[in-house]
């Protein structure tokens, strides 16, 4: 997980007047699991397809390998795309959908039977070489569109929501099978989705893309426990988000209560956004608290309880094991080092989601 | 109570059910009947034999041949066509489709006479020509202009069901082709073309079947000397009052069209399935 595989650099794309990418600079390092996050018209497809090659950026470079393949032909690439709608050929069996490729390169009938076969093994398939595509369940003909692709031993594969139109059971079924492929195969994925829990659980890196900028490039951990702005905090799992006020290194005023916290280096009476993940308020007796509140909504989760607690005019959003039925007088408590502290947006755009959000 | 639904289905059926007795059933029955009686209502085969004087299979021989020509002319221009009209926006598409739907709404009969005004040896085209100092056209009569009439009229029905396959194929199966290492041409004929198959046949028999039963553009195009298989049928039945003889060659005919429907159910069955 060293070298630079693919190096993004300077795109920018528009549709007439629809600014699509703006400017991105970003890199993929060989063997990597990346996943481009973000709502939908944020621009993560189109940079898959740039990737893919079936689009081609207004500006910038895609460096793949040291080679600039902005212009190159989808079909010279050293990547294969996994298609959100699976995309099979309809008039093939699936044996003849996977040996495409390979009989495009010219490869020998040998070499092509091998190849059919382990791929089937590969995504639990097996015996399936007559069937045509729709006779096979969406889950069926997702793994058979990624057997398609991997067989032709890409440097890169690209997925493009690949699971979204799958059931919940069978998606979280196929990340963790996308994930033991990845492994066995030790290629580089790059993925785009819009569910932050397909994101979180199978990418070594996530970028998390709004309205054709990038937010945030890190770790699942980084994006969750330390979002970098308003938009990031909320589009990652749910968050309480104030507008709040930096007093000084280690002391932030929210609702007019001031929080000790463990940021510093923002200045003296600064604005700023402060991210409390709902786990992370801690409910206690009304005195112990730094603040004080009432319960207004109570729902069981399973795993959790999940209450609305209304204090200072604003709605605090809480997961606990505990239970406060509605009505409940209580006091919030936040440990200084659950409080994230973030730069109030610079531009214009992102204020404006982070607000309609 | 789902037997009452059922009943009532039934009686909105009832209209067709006495129209296609009235006007397909029994006239087809009674093509049949006269197709193998004689004059005194004997049953004979001579009326289906008559096909085999040599002026008949003549012009079944050249009906079949003026019909052949005239869909492949109509696939070679509808298919590109169709290929371009695919990948233009909605609103460009559509308008073009409606530009080559607007003929239809008006009389076949009218077209083609219109075409003959303007293939006429002292008709518009020669008139223009003239005036630019250019050699006059004389296609009129002749297999030529019966072909122009033919492809003139039909081309519509072979663009219709071609456009409507090749839009319904989704892009990102192209894309796939593509992705997968096929160039254009291979994702051509590979991908595109396979998937188009069921739209070139229907298309085919909608210009083929059409093109080998007409009588009018013959007429009106090829003059009253080029007859083809329409033009002798009609001629038996208007000019001769021999019902039997033409109802025996129009079963002759029948097989044609027959074997070409045949060949529609065959695709439409398989589906876009093996048509590889």
């Amino acid at each position: 997980m060293s070298n630079k595989l693919i190096d993004i650099v300077n795109v920018s794309k528009s549709y007439g007047e629809n600014l699509v990418l703006n400017n991105l600079n970003l890199y993929i390092r060989e063997n990597e699991f990346l996943t481009l996050l973000g709502p939908s018209g944020c621009g993560k497809t189109t940079l898959l397809r740039i990737l893919g090659g079936f689009e081609s950026p207004n500006t910038g470079e895609v460096i793949f390998d040291g080679k600039d393949i902005t212009e190159l032909a989808p079909n010279k690439r050293q990547l294969n795309t996994v298609f959100q709608k699976y995309a099979l050929f309809p008039n093939m069996t699936i044996a003849e959908n996977i040996a495409f490729g390979l009989k495009i390169k010219g490869k020998s009938k040998g070499y092509i039977e091998d190849k059919i076969r382990y791929a089937l093994k590969l995504v639990n398939l097996d015996g399936f070489e007559e069937r045509m595509p729709d006779s096979l369940s969406g889950g069926q003909q997702q793994r058979i569109a990624i057997a398609r692709a991997i067989v032709n031993e890409p440097k890169v594969l690209l997925l493009d929501e690949p699971l979204g139109a799958l059931d919940l059971k069978l998606r979280q079924d196929m990340q963790y099978e996308l994930i033991r492929l990845k492994n066995e195969l030790g290629i580089t994925f790059v993925y785009v989705t819009h569910d932050q829990e397909e994101a979180l659980t199978m990418s070594d890196t996530i970028v998390v893309m709004n309205q054709g900028n990038i937010q945030q490039i890190g770790t699942p951990e980084d994006i969750y426990n330390e979002p970098q702005n308003a938009f990031v905090a909320d589009f990652i799992g749910e968050s309480n988000i104030f507008s709040a006020i930096m007093v000084e290194d280690k002391l932030v005023k929210i609702q007019g209560v001031k929080f000790p916290c463990v940021d510093t280096g923002f200045g003296k009476n600064k604005p700023v956004d402060a991210v409390i993940r709902p786990e992370d308020v801690d409910l206690v007796k009304p005195k112990k608290g730094l603040m004080q509140g009432i319960v207004t909504s109570l729902i069981f989760k399973g795993v959790h309880y999940e209450m609305d607690v209304m204090a200072n005019g604003y709605e605090w959003l809480v997961h606990s094991t505990d239970m406060f039925p509605v009505g409940t007088e209580v006091g919030i408590k936040v440990d200084p080092f659950d409080i994230q502290i973030m730069k109030k947006p610079k531009s214009e755009d992102a204020e404006a989601v982070s607000i309609e959000e | 109570m789902k037997n009452k639904d059922r009943k009532i289905k039934r009686l909105f059926a009832g209209p067709y059910m006495i129209w296609s007795a009235g006007f397909i059933i029994i006239p087809l029955l009674m093509i049949f009947y006269y197709g193998l009686t004689d004059n005194d209502g004997h049953f004979t085969f001579n009326n289906i034999a008559r096909i085999t004087t040599p002026e008949n299979l003549k012009a079944l021989g050249l009906a079949l041949l003026l019909s052949i020509i005239s869909t492949a002319i109509c696939l070679i221009l509808a298919y590109p066509l169709c290929m371009i009209l695919t990948n233009l926006g909605v609103n460009q598409s559509s308008f073009i489709v409606l530009i080559f739907i607007l003929p239809m709404w008006m009389n076949s009969l009218l077209r083609t006479l219109a075409w003959q005004n303007l293939l006429e040896r002292n008709g518009i085209i020669n008139i223009i020509l003239d005036f630019l100092h250019l050699p006059p056209l004389e296609i009129i009569n002749t297999p030529y202009a019966i072909i122009l009439g033919m492809v003139y009229d039909f081309l519509p029905f072979m663009v219709l069901p071609i456009y409507n396959v090749l839009s319904k194929i989704d892009s990102d199966i192209i894309a796939a082709a593509r992705d997968l290492g096929a160039n254009s041409v291979q994702t051509f004929l590979r991908i595109i073309l396979p998937l188009s198959v069921p739209g070139i046949i229907s298309g085919v028999t909608m210009v083929f079947v059409p093109s080998l039963t007409t009588f009018v553009i013959s007429d009106l195009l090829g003059g009253s000397k080029i007859l083809l298989i329409g033009n002798v049928i009609e001629q038996e039945f208007k000019q001769g009052s021999n019902w039997h003889s033409g109802s025996g060659m129009s079963l002759v005919l029948m097989i044609f069209i027959i074997f070409s429907m045949a060949l529609i159910a065959k695709y439409d069955k398989e589906g876009e399935g093996t048509a590889f």
